[in-house]
């Protein structure tokens, strides 16, 4: 743990006697989770309670001739057999397109397929039965009549001419393409002294929660109202769309999102099987539960990047990189997802590509087509490894051209630390970056001169190791420019309500929520700090759509940065309305008062005049006795988005330190070194956390996680044997490194960091191996770096 | 993920089981630590209409050693092993292969029995088996029988066990004086089942190996004795032109499959690199490699 920040950033507000910004205090749901009273929505059960499954398309692409349900229906505990043509009768379809996406398209998708299956895996029919086990007896007995169909699964050819078109309506397979020219990119190409390119192919991987999708729905025809549990990262988008699709008001429909189980990006989307379980409930009027098991999350939860991605880099021989070019191609499934839509990972791509560097010239392609395999869409780091790995592997691949030292080559082209704010070719706006800072910091950290001595060394002994560097820049805080502009009903501000009850504890409820990150503990902290109050006092409530203010929830890096503010915010303004109520009761001026740990004291001395619990009970059992026309508010609500800035960019620096066995082809991952500047840093043990699992979330795909289809688009490894995802004992140390650049769009100064991690992790290691491969004259840029590709290119077999 | 409907019994002796898989045929199923049967059955991959469990079959959880012989109960867990002070002196090269199988949890439940009755071609233990000649002991209707590791392991999940047979126990020859064995394995990760692996046990004398078996495992569909690669190294002193050629050799022994995780080029190449690294590690001195395992 060692280069951890653990003092605050030094904006006086958070300075605060007693503050908890920058303390790696314990989270306050660790105790009940570890001894297992954590509720999960698999632990849940309803009165009359059914469990769906769902009968599945063996096929990538195949027309539903008929469905035979006579024989499941009359099993002893089956309570219902539907399909896709019954259940649009209850649930409208939907279409994921934003409209800040130009040109973007996609086809209805309906909860369960019509008269089509497009991927392997899609519900076909919907079993509904007593218990899972009974569901899954009368699921094989459910005879679906499929004529199988031509399927499209290779992205390269998905827009031929002679490739089927998955959706006629459309007229082709494309969804989206994006285009952009910035600067004078073939005359910085002419004028370079090297121009280097290569193709990264990046493989399809998906996000493998611990615990599996998971929705519980419960029509109350009585009431009228929608009870939806389930495991979600935005609540009141999820009201919205249930509301939408079901022809229901918003106010009958109640999301409840209690523990989950991970999420990293999966849970933020509108599954089909999800909605369906829902219609169900309508359709049924009882509560209806799916809980995916680990096939069905496999072949259904989001898979994410599969792109090929064409780069070009120019440099002149003083190192100064001149251009950048790239022209990607990913396949996105048949759909594109609702509502964040599958374009996302395409678009984020061309913006972050060169993202770090001074090189204004930059042009750059995407297309996103149409494929009969699961749907892609965001998950952790959306976009940020393929923009990295390939603007990292291009900077390897100049630095090569021209002899340079690839730490060097960086040092030249990294933009300043005092040059913000400015801006990227593609758009983008900093605000303040550490790029060199950050660089200098790793190096140091990693003792890379001493390092490159001892690979020297070893590589006389036949030993081959190699050092990747990787510097990045991530996505964090989005306002409304991320989705809201486009279109969706997704918020992109937040808001926390925080309340002195009457003993002086402090009952907080925000709409941030809480996947395993620690939302709930860095909300508590803030709260504590801004109000004065010992942190037990807090509790936060959050995952509730009747029980919290309106907000977007916890993805893209929000939450703390967000959130957080809010929760300031919220903290300060009961503060002043605790000062006055006590300035009340003591007759003494507020601005001469403080609460420190639970007490108004006099301000600048620790003079205890009055308990938070003494002040709470006569505000309110004996308002009696305080005078006239004094009414105290307990309670303060503060919402907040950023304004300035669109986002708020984080920046920062990895090196990977590994082995290559030149015979076997196997990868040993040594060590690796991470420096984030992601502003003010609340709690320094949950930053570094979430900066190593987003790692490990790298270092996945780019050795192991691969979700592999053959040619008719059947997913070959959709299990936890085969699909192969990153264990403890292959996972280097982690070492990690802060540099603090506080955002001044809010008082509180964080940005995210919970995608730093994943967004460099693959590139430095992508470049680590080619680094140790340099004696042998080869390069790849393909993930995951499989023993197999590696010693074909070594040309071993 | 739910196994279909089953019935469920739990005799108490060898005899009590036998009888109960001749009564229920094929319909039937033994389950011992379940490691590789549950699985299975969730997957509804198998679907038996009754499982017979010898998990209470107390006779049948032992190590011992007498008369240079080390034998092993059916039921012998694999963390039981892993403890074996018996094991890690007489047959070190299993002490040494056992902290390749699975992972902790799965080796406090899953037996040595259900390991080799299951017959994973890419396990670990089948092919120790076969490097230390041992012999499995069945139990059937008609008594028991005695059956050489060679001629046991037949195929993917397939086994010189009938129907109505279970698998007891097994016999290995104590490892003599001076016996000598490797082990290695190329799996993805900690724990994973291997894309290739050699187990081997030799005598080594100034340099040159005698009797040497070479049991691949992971490549092909069982366990594989390379005869022809140990022909080629029997008695010659090793350097790099013997290795060669028996390296060349190997192409005769075995027959490498392909799947995701390597092709059968691959999976050559690695019985090569893995016949190299042996072959090194046989001649040299093993006495840390001993002391490591005690
Ligand atoms: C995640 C995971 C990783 C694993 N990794 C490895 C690994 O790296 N290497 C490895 O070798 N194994 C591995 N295994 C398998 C493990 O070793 C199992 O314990 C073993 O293969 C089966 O033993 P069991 O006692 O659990 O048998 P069970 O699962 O109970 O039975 C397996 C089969 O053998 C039959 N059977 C069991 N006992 C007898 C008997 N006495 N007579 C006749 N038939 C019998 C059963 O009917 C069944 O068909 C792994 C398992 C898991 C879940």
């Amino acid at each position: 743990m060692s280069g951890s920040a653990d003092t605050p950033s030094g904006l006086s507000a958070l300075d605060r006697p007693n503050s908890y910004i920058g303390r790696a205090v314990p989270r306050p749901n660790l105790t009940r989770l570890m001894q297992g009273r954590g509720q999960y929505v698999s632990d849940m059960t309803l009165p009359r309670m059914g469990h769906v499954v769902y009968v599945r398309s063996p096929y990538a692409h195949a027309r539903i001739l008929g469905i035979d349900s006579t024989d499941a229906k009359a099993m002893p505990g089956v309570i219902a057999v539907v399909t896709g043509a019954e259940l649009a009768q209850v649930c409208t379809p939907w279409v994921g397109v934003l409209s800040h996406l130009k040109g973007l398209k996609s086809a209805p998708q309906y909860p369960i397929a019509v008269d089509r299956a497009c991927w392997q895996g899609e519900a076909v029919a919907a079993v509904i039965a007593t218990s899972r086990a009974i569901a899954e007896d009368a699921a094989e007995q459910v005879i679906v009549d499929y004529e199988e169909l031509e399927p499209v699964t290779d992205m390269r050819t998905a827009l031929d001419p002679e490739t089927p078109v998955i959706h006629p309506d459309l007229g082709d397979n494309l969804a989206f393409e994006r285009k952009l020219d910035a600067g004078e990119v073939d005359r910085a190409f002419a004028e370079a002294d090297a121009v280097v390119d290569a193709e990264f192919v990046f493989g399809r991987h998906t996000g493998v929660t611990l615990e599996s999708r998971s929705v519980l729905a419960d029509w109350n025809a009585g009431e009228g109202r929608l009870t939806v549990y389930q495991g979600t990262q935005a609540p009141h988008m999820m009201q919205n769309i249930f509301a939408k699709h079901l022809s229901l008001e918003e106010a009958q429909v109640r999301v409840v999102c209690k523990d989950v189980g991970g999420s990293f990006g999966i849970k933020v989307h509108v599954y089909a099987d999800e909605m369906a379980t829902a219609a169900l409930s309508k359709l049924l009027r009882r509560p209806v539960k799916f809980v995916a098991d680990r096939i069905e999350s496999f072949a259904t939860d989001i898979h994410a990047r599969d792109h090929r991605c064409y780069g070009k880099i120019g440099v002149m021989k003083d190192g100064t990189i001149t251009a950048f070019e790239i022209d990607d191609l990913t396949g996105i499934g048949p759909y594109s997802m609702y509502p964040r839509t599958s374009a996302i990972e395409a678009n984020q791509v061309v913006n972050l590509v060169g993202g770090p560097y001074t090189a204004q010239n930059y042009r750059a392609r995407a297309r996103v087509v149409f494929q009969n395999k699961n749907v892609t869409c965001q998950y952790r780091a959306v976009g940020h490894p393929i923009a990295c790995s390939v603007t990292e592997g291009l900077v390897d691949l100049a630095a090569r051209a021209i002899g340079m030292d690839p730490a060097e080559i960086r040092r030249r082209n990294l933009i300043q630390d005092d040059a913000y704010p400015c801006g990227s070719p593609s758009g983008l706006k900093f605000e303040a970056l550490s790029h060199h800072a950050a660089l200098n910091k790793l190096l140091a950290m990693m003792n890379y001169d001493a390092l490159r001595v001892e690979q020297a060394e070893l590589r006389q002994r036949g030993i081959y190791r190699g050092i990747g560097l990787a510097s990045f820049i991530e996505v964090t805080n989005p306002s409304a420019a991320f989705y809201g502009v486009g279109g969706a009903r997704i918020s992109s501000q937040d808001g926390v309500t925080v309340r002195l009850d009457a003993t002086g504890s402090v009952t907080c409820q925000t709409s941030i929520t809480e996947q395993g990150q620690g939302s709930e503990a860095i909300t508590a902290q803030v709260v504590a700090t801004a109000i004065g109050v010992p942190m037990e006092r807090v509790r936060v409530i959050l995952g509730d759509t009747d029980n919290t203010p309106y907000g977007g929830g916890t993805w893209a890096s929000r939450a703390a940065g967000i959130g957080g503010e809010a929760a300031w915010q919220a903290g300060k303004a009961l503060r002043n309305n605790i000062l006055a109520a006590a300035a009340t009761i003591l007759q003494a001026d507020p601005a001469t008062l403080d609460v420190v740990d639970g007490v108004v004291v006099d301000k600048g001395t620790t003079r205890q005049r009055i308990g938070l619990d003494e002040m709470a009970r006569i505000t309110y059992f004996r308002p009696d006795t305080l005078p006239p026309g004094f009414q105290a508010e307990l309670m303060a609500t503060r919402h907040f988005v950023p304004r300035q800035y669109p986002f708020a960019f984080t920046n920062g620096v990895q090196a990977s330190w590994l082995e290559v066995d030149i015979e076997t082809g196997f990868v040993t991952l040594l060590k690796h070194w991470v420096v984030e500047d992601c502003g003010t840093i609340i709690n320094p043990q949950l930053v570094d956390e979430q900066i190593r699992g987003g790692v490990v979330q790298g270092l996945g795909p780019a050795l192991y996680e691969h979700c592999r289809y053959d040619e008719s688009g059947q997913l070959t490894n959709g299990n936890m044997a085969d699909y192969l995802v990153p264990m403890a004992a292959e996972m280097p140390d982690i070492e990690v490194g802060h540099v603090v650049s506080p955002t001044l769009e809010t008082e509180l100064g964080a940005k995210g960091a919970g995608e730093a991690g994943t967004a460099g992790a693959a590139a430095a290691v992508a470049n680590a191996v080619n680094d140790a491969l340099s004696p042998f004259d080869v390069l790849i840029t393909e993930i995951p770096l499989t023993p197999e590709l590696i010693l074909k290119e070594l040309k071993r077999f | 993920m739910k196994a279909s409907d089953f019935n469920y019994v739990c005799p108490s002796s060898v005899e009590e089981a036998t009888s109960l898989l001749a009564l229920h045929g094929d319909g039937a199923k033994v389950i011992a630590g379940g490691q590789s049967l549950v699985p299975a059955l969730n997957l509804r991959l198998l679907a038996p209409e009754i499982l017979i469990d010898i998990g209470r079959i107390g006779t049948l959880r032992y190590i011992s050693v007498a008369d240079g012989m080390v034998r092993i109960g059916a039921l012998a867990r694999h963390v039981d092993l892993l403890n074996s002070q018996e094991i890690a002196e007489h047959v070190p090269l299993l002490a040494e292969a056992i902290t390749y199988v699975a992972h902790p949890a799965i080796r406090n439940r899953g037996t040595i029995g259900g390991n080799l009755a299951h017959a994973d071609p890419a396990s670990e233990l089948p092919a120790c088996m076969m490097a230390l000649d041992a012999v499995m002991v069945i139990s059937g209707p008609s008594g028991e029988r005695r059956v050489a590791a060679s001629e046991f392991f037949l195929g993917i999940y397939e086994t010189a066990l009938a129907p109505d047979e279970l698998l007891i126990g097994l016999e290995i020859p104590v490892t003599a004086a001076g016996s000598r064995f490797y082990f290695h394995e190329f799996s993805r990760r900690n724990g994973d089942f291997a894309i290739a692996g050699l187990a081997a046990q030799a005598n080594v004398r100034d340099g040159t190996v005698e009797s040497l078996r070479l049991a691949y495992f992971a490549i092909g569909g069982r366990p594989t004795l390379a005869a022809h690669a140990a022909a080629k190294v029997a008695r010659q002193p090793i350097g790099p032109a013997v290795i060669a050629d028996a390296q060349s050799a190997l192409a005769e022994d075995l027959e490498p499959h392909d799947d995701q995780q390597a092709s059968s080029a691959m999976r050559l190449h690695l019985a090569k690199v893995l016949l190299e690294r042996c072959m090194s590690d046989l001649v040299q001195d093993q006495e840390m490699k001993r002391k490591a395992l005690q």
